[in-house]
């Protein structure tokens, strides 16, 4: 016959038992690392994002040549030409320039114009949705109708309409993207709120007499967190694409500073004498812009497989 | 837009006649009171109205914007349905892989290697320009691969999840055959959610031919309104974003509507 003290030991066991078939206690960042092994596309995405950002912030020491230096000796040299020993990778342009070398400086604009418009818009986005979900009400329907208004606006037009007006600087192009791409984070932080509001923690915290800002920052905000980062990292390819756009129409961050799109827009004069003008900044962009889209992908659906946008 | 030897009073009349000696809350009343009008001025270039000058150039635009709608349709839906039909088969893998680098792909550096290949090089199609059909095949592409690929993306993953619905195991324990069941239970149901992306993507590749009309030399309102940028001619720029945000509004109005007919449980109050 068991004693107590043995039914109580046993019950020890067991409950060190349970607690060891129980999946270890798992945090996003974990989460995260271990569905990057497991997903090699991601994985790949994480590889080229991470490889862009190095080009961008090493450009110095990584480029063979001085992206503006202009010697009419080497103009126009197709790719993998020898120069004074030194290997042309990708040809030069018209002027002499090395094309590898102002396609790794030409990085650092679009590296800066993603990001930034990215966060800088995911910031307001996400104030614009936490204060409109939860004070509702009147704020609510104001906020959402300038919503409605900016949304109005397909997003190379109101940028082309801001750079019309404004001129256009790095932080005018960084500007003009973000005040259309706010919108879109407020309206899933919004909804997502809407939906948080009712649910206990929040309610309990507001009978406890948590001030709304108290509530705001501590219990809403980091729930809608996840939504915010998948929708910069879904967005971040597509603002690198408009920023080479803007450069290419001559709109962009003005020259001589090498952007992937004023690249093209040169290339696309000397199109019937150098191809390689034409085609080396083309696939930059696409290859950053697939890193991220990559990025994007996974972290949706390892962050949250509802919000599918296509 | 006066010559540098213009006088003083020349100046003033200039002012005078487009009201910059008025406050500026006064000249933002005049301006809306025109554009209630349908005025936005003429343009500083041509001298001809700014709005017609931008609707004449709106028919090239809209057989861009909807040839690049059309082939993305035609190509991104079926490509889709038969990814999804064709789970994890080598059919699903290429289109797949395809439609993520075509939604990387920036439409207008597409657009330039296809004038590369097929104008410069091969000499097939014309790399500019506007006319018969041969000239809206390559902008038509380039304008239309982000939508095409993004379609197909959401055709194959909606196909998907409905394709696991009890009532799709219902029809086919019916006994219906397989083409029955795929048009008439799966496509529809898989119907609202592509219909809401049509819509914006109707509505985007119009914002989005702005830099491929650029590309072509495609006389659209895109180019106009790049062009009009350039040269600082801002009534034309005014009309021009008026219009093309007056379209998107109107097409993202006629999907509102489009919905209520494809589901009827939702309603307009």
């Amino acid at each position: 016959m068991k004693n107590s003290r043995d039914e109580a030991n046993e019950f020890i066991i067991s409950k060190k038992q349970w607690e060891d078939e129980l999946p270890p206690e798992t945090t996003w960042s974990s989460r995260l690392l271990t569905s990057l092994w497991k997903q090699k596309p991601a994985l790949f995405g994480v590889f080229i994002l991470f490889s862009v950002l190095l080009l961008a912030i090493f450009a110095p020491i990584i480029s063979p040549f001085d992206p503006d230096e202009q010697l009419f000796k080497r103009a126009m040299k197709p790719p993998m030409t020898f120069f004074d020993g030194k290997i042309l990778l990708m040809g030069s342009d018209h002027l002499g320039r090395d094309l590898f070398s102002r396609i790794i400086y030409g990085s650092q604009v679009s590296i800066i114009v993603g990001f930034f418009s990215v966060f800088f818009s995911g910031g307001i986005g996400l104030m614009v949705g936490l204060i409109s979900g939860y004070f509702g009400g009147k704020v609510d329907y104001f906020l959402m109708r300038l919503a409605d208004f900016v949304l109005s606006f397909p997003f190379i037009l109101m940028a082309l309409a801001f750079i019309s007006i404004l001129g256009s600087s790095l932080f005018l192009i960084i500007f003009a993207i973000s005040t259309r791409l706010w919108v879109i984070y407020a309206r899933v932080v919004r909804g997502c709120v809407l939906s948080l509001r009712e649910t206990e923690f929040v309610i309990s915290a507001k009978a406890v007499g948590g001030s709304p800002l108290r509530i705001i920052l501590k219990h809403l905000m980091p729930n809608v967190i996840p939504p915010v980062i998948i929708i910069a990292s879904l967005y971040l390819g597509r603002m690198i694409i408009i920023e080479a756009g803007l450069s290419f129409l001559g709109l962009g961050v003005p020259p001589p500073t090498p952007t992937w799109g004023g690249l093209l827009a040169e290339g696309r004069s000397y199109i019937y004498v150098s191809w390689w003008i034409v085609t080396f900044p083309g696939l930059a962009i696409t290859i950053t812009v697939l890193g991220t889209n990559l990025v994007g992908d996974w972290l949706r659906d390892v962050l949250d497989p509802r919000l599918r946008t296509g | 837009m006066l010559p540098e030897e213009a006088t003083k009073e020349e100046e003033a009349l200039l002012r005078k006649q487009y009201g910059f000696d008025k406050p500026l809350i006064v000249q933002y009343g005049m301006f809306f009171s025109k554009v209630l009008k349908g005025s936005f001025g003429d343009s500083f270039e041509t001298e001809e109205p700014a709005l017609g000058l931008v609707l004449s150039h709106m028919p090239a635009t809209i057989q861009l914007a909807g040839t690049a709608f059309i082939v993305s349709i035609l190509i991104g839906l079926p490509l889709g349905c038969f990814a999804a039909l064709k789970e994890h088969s080598m059919l699903d893998r290429v289109c797949m892989i395809g439609a993520v680098l075509g939604q990387a792909l920036p439409g207008f550096w597409l657009g330039l290697i296809l004038i590369l290949v097929f104008a410069v090089n091969l000499r097939l199609l014309p790399s500019f320009g506007y006319g018969n059909w041969s000239h809206l095949i390559m902008p038509g592409i380039a304008a239309s691969v982000f939508h095409t690929a993004r379609l197909a993306r959401l055709m194959r993953s909606e196909m998907l999840e409905v394709l696991r619905a009890n009532y799709i195991t219902t029809a086919r324990s019916k006994g219906l055959m397989e083409r029955v069941v795929l048009f008439r239970h799966a496509m529809k149901n898989s119907a609202i959610p592509i219909v809401t992306v049509l819509g914006l993507d109707l509505a985007l590749t119009l914002g989005g031919t702005v830099i491929i009309e650029t590309v072509f030399a495609w006389p659209g309102v895109g180019r106009l309104t790049v062009e009009a940028i350039n040269t600082r001619d801002f009534p034309v720029v005014q009309a021009a974003v008026f219009v093309l945000a007056s379209t998107f509004v109107l097409i993202n109005m006629i999907v509102d509507i489009i919905y209520t007919f494809l589901d009827p449980r939702i309603k307009f109050e």
